[in-house]
């Protein structure tokens, strides 16, 4: 077993109202950042775990996803890196 | 009729429900710790309102996991009346008790304030007294209480009259001004498919005497007797 760092993003449902997101996108637009399109505003978690290898971290880590750090009626997540750490 | 309410750390309306049911419902209520496995020979859990775990990664999904919530899924599963109130909602649908979520209100604001609601199934445990169409006053206070569910979820439970109250105006009139918080098709409550388990965002718990500007929750306390 081997320690790793896996960072998880978790984000709004495409398609579901996001708010906060909007609400951040209108600030921006207010600042002058017009260009800006839209803002989601989801979670950023970093897991440090033990694995036997970087596949089977992602796969523990999915699996958390799947059990509590999403809500499956609400939320995407993405693994956005997995290291050694 | 024996009346168990959850305490989590974080539960802030937990003794108003004991109150409520031992006060004007005359029955014995009791405290159920989240740590226990025993729901003290409770015939109904209540879910309480509060920020159990300080909503912690989404309000609701620690307290699901909560030793005591094993057996008040089991409670559930048997035909036990449960009923989740504000956090306790929320809890609930983490939890698999009930369809749906709820999410951060659309307007982005805390809403503190007495909503009115039209009782849309009174073909629950905690509904039967109440006549169907009437209008309820009681007290909202939360800043995630958008009820969202995926379109087939909403279809089935509108098709099933599966959604308990909802959010209406002065006229009875289900308009987005009247929706506090942007909930889908104005859904204040909802139940399952076999009316044993509600849940709700208002707070029949806080409106219990006129003295407290409602006594349009007893109704729910109240049905209970019915069935008990």
């Amino acid at each position: 077993m081997k320690p790793f760092r896996v960072s998880v993003h978790i984000v709004p449902r495409k398609g579901l109202l996001d708010p906060q997101g909007k609400a951040v996108a209108d600030a921006l637009h207010t600042l002058g950042f017009a260009s800006v399109a839209e803002v989601h505003v989801g979670r950023h978690l970093v897991i440090e775990t033990q694995a036997g290898d970087a596949k089977a971290a992602e796969a523990s880590v999915r699996e958390m996803c799947g059990r509590l750090l999403a809500n499956p009626v609400t939320e995407d997540f993405e693994i956005a890196g997995v290291v050694p750490a | 009729m024996k009346v168990g309410v959850v305490s989590f750390p974080g539960s802030n309306c937990d003794e108003d429900a004991v109150l409520a049911v031992a006060e004007h419902l005359q029955r014995p209520a009791v405290l159920l710790w989240h740590k226990d496995h025993d729901l003290q020979g409770a015939d109904v859990v209540i879910l309480p309102g509060g920020f159990s775990y300080g909503d912690y990664l989404r309000a609701g999904a620690i307290a699901r996991f909560s030793p005591i919530m094993q057996e008040v899924v089991a409670h559930a599963k048997r035909g036990g009346p449960v009923i989740g109130i504000c956090n306790g909602f929320q809890i609930a649908c983490e939890a698999g008790l009930l369809p749906g979520a709820l999410l951060r209100n659309a307007n982005l604001q805390f809403r503190s304030m007495p909503v009115r609601l039209r009782v849309e199934n009174t073909d629950t445990v905690f509904t039967r007294r109440a006549r169907a169409g009437a209008q309820l006053t009681m007290p909202i206070a939360h800043g995630d209480g958008r009820y969202t569910a995926d379109p087939e979820t909403l279809a089935r439970l509108e098709g099933e009259g599966r959604v308990v109250f909802r959010y209406v105006d002065a006229a009875g009139e289900v308009t987005d001004a009247a929706n506090p918080n942007g909930a889908m098709h104005n859904i204040a409550g909802v139940t399952n498919a076999t009316g044993t388990v509600v849940g709700l965002m208002p707070h029949p718990e806080r409106a219990m005497e006129p003295l407290l500007g409602s006594a349009d929750g007893l109704v729910l306390f109240q049905s209970l007797l019915q069935t008990m």
